[in-house]
């Protein structure tokens, strides 16, 4: 560097440096002296362009003088101020008034003899051309687009399609002009007047038709003008749904013969995004993009890898004759590169290349940062729930890339991958835990460290030797903080509490906690002490493997109001909402390369209940009626989704009483609803108490209206149809205004009945450890029944409808059925009506005709039980 | 919509930046609503700069947009478009702009040179793109039509290292060829 570095850091380097709008704008009257000084005028008009450049707010007032200072420099001939000129009148045209005084200057300039302002002139004119305007300059923009000079017609095209915009009609008769300009042998002329010739001719499908395949024969000049083309071809293709034998396809295929690398790039960007794409149509296209892989230019790789990884999603075998660019591509120095060729490559692989791939993966996994890290390791998780076989490999990977430094996205990245892969395969599940024991001995995340030694409290007491995951939970016992060495007593419990031989020595453990230093851990331990050295499965199970199933929310409150009235009764559990348990989590599949990752709504279903309980709460009817113990998950549609209104219905369970509620919407603008209730036929045993109606229901905002129902006094009769009508008065009102008319009359409007299950007096809940809790309800109110059931013919779909039935949640992941199995077991918990623990056990089979099964129920309630056998049938 | 096809239409440039290399703009021009105000432009300009300015590699996912860039002394070009639009044609415009500011710049590309000529490339970025449309990618087409001050540089005022530069170059684009 020559130039000196103060000078450099005081902004002395930047003659715009520090520049002051009003010194600046005051400057700017010299434009009216006389002679101007054509070289200080330059000056001073670029000093204002780079003010606007850097977003100065310049105000109208300000502007309009400036800008009517600047329309003296006409008079001036100096050809880089008159296009510094031009540029300002452009800039100044959205904020400056009265902006067409200038418009007969530029006239004489587009059509004076000086070529070199003629563009430019035409380009600032059109920016200050309005629709009224248009007509006194139409015939010169005509002649324009068709004059000899490349940059004048260039001009006057594109300001014709930015024209367009407002008044397409008046350009619309210019098609004659662009027409004759298409076969100019200027590229950029060609370009654009094909830009506009389309945009006349969108909307008229056989001209578009005709325009390709006139020009497709033509052989345009311009790379452009070829790539605007190939755009039209596939559109055309897309909307109507041609095949390969379309004369477009062919079109799109010989362009891939073309020289230049920008239209062959476009055809077969074109190919692969066509709709209904074989592996046929792709063969021509992936070969292109294959040698673009191993091009010396960054761009082309990128479009090319970009490209393949695209195609990788549809159609992975296509790719797989790349693989060898892709793998040359994962150690690019540019890093979107490199991670879109993993991914491909990760989606393309086969099983037997895996083993390959990891290795060559691992080499550069160094190289890289945290970010593109975690990439990685979602494809791994991917790619090993793909191919459950080379769990092997796959999990020493992910082991040896958690020894490696990283911060702690990334870990954590690595551990809920690892967890999900023994989630989902049980060969996987000691390797795993292995990895994880390997990883809580060093590790600087206390998260992580507690996450691990519950799972480790979970899953290794039901491993074949559960001794050896002692070691490694007692280490933190004695090496780390407080809440990694309180998760370990709670993991050491848990062992004791499920693995009988191991019980002497998981106390002897746990009494030597019993002085720890921090309260936390030594409550945990003499309460766990206690509990085990009771001896009792149902205890064991209740207060150490199946804790707590209450929602915290729920229970915050329960108790801050059991406080607040000071009562000789105990507090009662059962009076706690339960934890909902989410339907079914969605797993949201991140593709690098690609725009911000979807938000994931997972969060809202787990306190939909607890809002509802909220609304409920408030409506002063409904005070009385206790803890709201369930709501429908998913609103049901009572009127089809097209009509006049629609309602949807979701049902709140209470102790002994339903509430109905109604969300209804009023869809016609030019009615008015009031009084809005539904009236519902009850069926056998249930009474309809109240109806809360919706006073009024305007055009479109929806409304809600309440019906309460009291529940039979036969406990075992839970179930019925009621029948449903929309009641209203109505008032015509001006849709306009939303004014209502004064008089209304009655009206009513059949809905579809509303069904009340069996699952609607159960909730989900999870219980970690099936077989302690089968154990803990016991044999007293056991009901066992076996049911052919012929309309179901696979397993699935059995366990899909039984747990649909039930509404209970599946335990043990007994909801996965082994591919090609003839029997099974589904384990089923929840919590019956009034807080009475509800176990189902169903073992199916597959026979000929249908499954058979046989439905073992167990609960703390008898009715419960006899509700639930009955459930299916 | 992810891919899919791409609407035809002119408009493929969505804006054009010159930075410096602290990732101020020295000039900057938006063409369409994306980042209306200037406040939101200049985060754009930072966030890219940050991403972009040690890792010289010519493209960029960013932000949804595809952006090309490249870089001299203390000079960052970057050219912006839609992620669905043509990689290469945004490149094209790339090098017609990075070509004539060179051509106008006489080679010195850098800073203190591009603002003692910062009308003529105001002029250069006018006579590359109007509104979003590509107007011209061909530099010595561009650098004739602002047409100002390169050609009157007689041969001797180039330093021994410029005519060097320029010869690699041209020997480096023969062999590309």
């Amino acid at each position: 560097m020559r130039r000196d570095k103060k000078e450099e850091e005081e902004g002395g380097g930047n003659p715009f440096h520090n520049l002051e709008k009003t010194s600046v704008l005051q400057e700017a009257r010299t434009f009216n002296e006389t002679p101007i000084n054509a070289r200080k005028c330059s000056h001073i008009l670029t000093k204002v362009l780079y003010l606007i450049n850097q977003g100065e707010q310049i105000g109208s007032t300000e502007a309009t003088e400036t800008f009517f200072a600047m329309t003296k420099l006409f008079q001036a001939k100096d050809p880089i101020l008159r296009r510094l000129m031009y540029l300002g009148i452009k800039e100044m045209s959205k904020i400056a008034q009265d902006v067409i005084i200038v418009t007969s200057s530029l006239m004489k300039d587009m059509t004076g003899k000086d070529d070199q302002f003629r563009g430019p002139a035409i380009r600032a004119l059109c920016s200050i051309t309005d629709n009224t305007m248009l007509q006194s300059i139409e015939r010169y923009m005509k002649q324009a687009i068709v004059d000899k000079n490349h940059a004048v017609s260039s001009a006057a095209l594109v300001s014709s399609l930015h024209l367009s915009k407002g008044s397409s009609e008046v350009v619309k008769r210019w098609v004659n002009e662009a027409q004759e300009a298409v076969s100019s042998d200027n590229v950029m002329v060609q370009y654009h007047a094909l830009g506009l010739l389309y945009h006349i001719r969108k909307y008229d499908r056989l001209a578009v038709t005709k325009l390709v395949s006139k020009f497709s024969k033509h052989s345009l000049k311009s790379p452009f003008a070829y790539c605007l083309l190939i755009r039209i071809a596939s559109k055309l293709m897309e909307e109507e749904g041609a095949g390969t034998d379309s004369p477009m396809f062919d079109f799109i295929e010989n362009c891939l013969r073309h020289k230049s690398e920008i239209v062959i790039y476009e055809a077969a960007h074109a190919i692969v995004n066509l709709k209904n794409t074989s592996a046929k149509e792709l063969a021509s296209a992936i070969p292109v993009l294959q040698l673009f892989c191993s091009s010396p230019k960054p761009t082309l790789r990128f479009a090319a890898i970009r490209t393949l990884n695209k195609v990788a999603m549809k159609h992975p075998a296509a790719v797989t004759a790349c693989n060898m660019e892709l793998e040359n591509l994962i150690t690019d120095s540019n890093r979107s590169i490199a991670t879109l060729a993993i991914t491909t490559l990760l989606k393309t692989g086969n099983e037997s290349s895996v083993d390959r791939l990891m290795k060559q993966i691992s080499s550069f996994m160094n190289e890289i940062s945290d970010e593109f890290k975690i990439v990685v390791v979602q494809a791994i998780q991917s790619l090993c729930l793909k191919f459950p076989r080379k769990h092997n490999v796959l999990m020493n990977f992910l082991s040896s890339m958690l020894r490696d430094e990283g911060g702690f996205e990334y870990k954590r990245a690595i551990c809920d991958s690892i967890i999900i892969i023994i989630e989902e395969n049980a060969d996987a599940k000691e390797a795993g835990l292995a990895h994880l024991c390997e990883f809580i001995e060093d590790c600087e995340h206390t998260v992580l460290a507690t996450r691990i030694l519950h799972l480790l409290g979970r899953e290794g007491p039901r491993t074949p030797t559960p001794s050896k995951y002692i070691r490694f939970i007692y280490n933190r016992v004695i090496l780390e903080h407080a809440p990694v060495r309180a998760a370990a007593v709670s993991a050491l419990a848990k062992f004791g509490a499920h693995c009988e031989e191991l019980l002497p020595s998981c106390i002897v453990l746990l009494e030597r906690c019993l002085l720890d230093t921090d309260d936390e851990v030594r409550d945990r331990a003499t309460f766990y002490v206690h509990v085990l050295q009771q001896k009792q499965k149902a205890i064991n199970s209740a207060y150490i493997l199946n804790g707590l199933q209450v929602s915290v929310v729920g229970l915050e409150r329960a108790l801050h109001h059991y406080t607040l009235e000071p009562t000789e009764q105990p507090f009662d559990m059962k009076s706690v909402p339960l934890e909902t348990q989410p339907m079914t989590e969605q797993k949201a599949v991140r593709e690098p390369g690609d725009t911000a990752a979807p938000k994931s709504t997972d969060k809202v279903a787990a306190s939909r209940q607890d809002v509802y309980a909220e609304q409920l709460r408030a409506i002063p009817e409904f005070a009385n009626l206790g803890n709201l113990f369930k709501s429908s998950s998913l609103p049901v549609e009572l009127t089809e989704s097209e009509t006049e209104y629609v309602v949807q219905c979701v049902k709140h369970t209470f102790g002994r009483y339903m509430v109905f509620q109604f969300d209804c919407t009023n869809t016609l603008n030019d009615q008015v609803l009031e009084r809005v209730t539904v009236q519902m036929d009850p069926a056998e045993g249930f009474d309809v108490l109240k109806t809360i109606p919706c006073p009024s229901l305007p055009y479109n905002k929806p409304g809600t209206t309440y019906t309460l129902v009291r529940l039979p006094e036969d406990a075992q009769l839970v179930t019925g149809t009621f029948s449903c009508t929309l009641k209203f008065i109505v008032k015509d009102c001006d849709p306009n205004t939303g004014e209502p008319d004064d008089e209304g009359y009655e009206d009513e409007y059949v809905l579809e009945d509303v069904e009340v299950t069996v699952a609607d007096h159960v909730q989900r809940v999870m219980k970690p450890n099936f077989s302690a809790s089968w154990e803990e309800v016991g044999p007293e109110n056991e009901l066992e029944d076996t049911y052919a059931l012929s309309t179901m013919k696979t397993l699935e779909d059995a366990v899909k409808q039984i747990i649909q039935f039930m509404g209970m949640q599946p335990c043990e992941r007994s909801d996965k059925i082994a591919e090609g199995k003839s029997s099974h077991t589904l384990y089923l918990a929840g919590v019956y009506r009034g807080g009475h623990d509800a176990l189902v056990r169903a073992k199916l089979a597959l026979s000929d005709n249908g499954v058979t099964m046989q439905l073992t129920v167990r609960s703390s309630d008898p009715d419960a039980s006899e509700v639930l056998a009955t459930a299916i049938g | 919509m992810d891919g899919g096809i791409l609407e035809p239409s002119l408009y493929s440039v969505k804006a054009i930046a010159i930075l410096d290399n602290d990732g101020n703009r020295l000039i900057t021009k938006y063409y369409d609503e994306q980042f209306p105000t200037a406040k939101e432009q200049k985060q754009f300009e930072k966030n890219l700069f940050g991403k972009t300015h040690k890792a010289n590699s010519e493209i960029i996912m960013f932000e949804g947009l595809t952006c090309v860039y490249k870089s001299n002394v203390d000079l960052f070009f970057y050219v912006v478009g839609s992620s669905h639009e043509n990689e290469l044609i945004l490149a094209s415009v790339l090098n017609a702009l990075y070509d004539s500011i060179n051509q106008i710049l006489r080679k010195n590309v850098e800073k203190r040179s591009l603002l003692e000529n910062l009308d003529a490339a105001f002029l250069v970025v006018d006579e590359i793109c109007d509104g979003g449309i590509v107007l011209d990618s061909d530099a010595s087409s561009i650098v004739q039509k602002v047409s100002i001050r390169s050609e009157d540089t007689p041969l001797g005022e180039h330093t021994m290292s410029q005519v060097l530069q320029s010869a690699k170059e041209q020997i480096k684009w023969s062999l590309l060829k």
